[in-house]
């Protein structure tokens, strides 16, 4: 009987092996390790392609062992739509922030799933455009402070957030739509089942498949990668809700 | 017997701490010290090593994917 140091944990195969650019407790870093988790466990790192957007996600190709093709702000799921009409074989998904999926790319994102597009998109939703310095995004929370709201959002003139999760999941195009959050080990492990749930979807179906990955964003919000990490709980969550809102089988497919 | 072990990677941590509360035992400390990027790493002792279970949840927490987690297992000679 001998014992030995068994490896039970390492950095994914489809993840670079370079360190990001991210700042201290920014969890893009999670979410990036769980789509690559994903690529991973189904096989299909030789033959991704990721979308990248316009964001602090910007330097996807940099941080993915997979093709990637860069989009114009917001157009991500329009790029994915062309990419995969072309190359069916292929596995495609986009990894959009909330600035460029919530705000200039409503329009993309919305017709894609409605067509049904056989895409995965990860929306990573920090209540801010990170990028550009903190301003104001659609998902930003009522009276939260931003470098354009700095009395905090009021309803009543800049809308209420919008929930990118529930809103898909009423389109007949949309297979899977869930929500997320990488806040601590219980949730990490829910947000990398479901994110490989929406890749499998598209892999073995055919189907859209939309997760939103609610994360901090430390810097522009002031605060501590852990007192960032508490407001994720504290306050988002009560606002976006984790679950799943759709989950069938791809349009004109019997379940 | 060696223990488990994790290793935190000094040059992708960014000391964001976040590990810290990951784990249920709360084996997880920052160092007294730069690392070469200007942050305060995470650092775990060798006295808490002993007690790690190599449950990973540091692990999956790290937003840098900074940590590898070895578990001490037992074989026969043959394969783990």
């Amino acid at each position: 009987m001998t014992t030995v140091l068994k490896n039970v944990f390492d950095r994914p195969v489809s993840l670079k092996d370079v360190s990001t650019h991210f700042c201290p407790g920014c969890q893009h870093g999670t979410a990036h390790r769980l789509c690559a988790e994903a690529m991973d466990s189904l096989g299909v790192q030789q033959r991704a392609i990721g979308v990248a957007s316009v964001g602090c996600s910007v330097f996807l190709y940099g941080y993915f062992d997979i093709d990637v093709v860069e989009a114009p702000h917001g157009r991500a799921p329009a790029v994915a739509t062309g990419v995969k009409r072309v190359r069916k074989d292929d596995f495609v998904f986009t990894y959009q922030g909330d600035g460029d999926l919530a705000a200039i790319g409503t329009s993309e994102i919305i017709h894609a799933a409605n067509r049904g597009e056989a895409i995965s998109v990860i929306f990573v939703n920090n209540t801010t455009y990170g990028m550009t310095g903190g301003q104001m995004a659609p998902t930003t929370l009522p009276q939260q402070q931003t470098s354009t709201s700095p009395t905090g959002r009021n309803v009543a003139s800049d809308g209420y957030p919008i929930r990118m999760a529930e809103l898909l999941s009423g389109l007949e195009g949309v297979s899977y739509s869930c929500r997320v959050a990488v806040n601590n080990p219980k949730n990490i492990m829910a947000a990398g089942k479901a994110i490989e749930k929406a890749f499998r979807c598209q892999v073995e179906q055919g189907g859209f498949g939309f997760v939103e990955v609610l994360t901090t964003c430390p810097t522009n919000w002031g605060m501590n990668p852990l007192k960032a990490n508490n407001r994720v709980a504290e306050e988002m969550i009560p606002y976006f809700p984790l679950g799943v809102f759709k989950d069938i089988a791809p349009m004109g497919q019997e379940v | 017997m060696p223990s488990n072990r994790i290793e935190i990677d000094p040059i992708y941590c960014k000391g964001c701490a976040l590990c810290t509360i990951a784990c249920p035992q709360k084996l997880i400390e920052m160092s007294d010290a730069l690392n070469e990027q200007g942050y305060i790493p995470a650092v775990i002792s060798s006295g808490n090593l002993a007690r790690c279970t190599a449950c990973a949840l540091c692990a999956r927490m790290c937003p840098d994917a900074a940590i590898r987690v070895f578990k001490s297992v037992e074989t026969d000679g043959g394969q783990s």
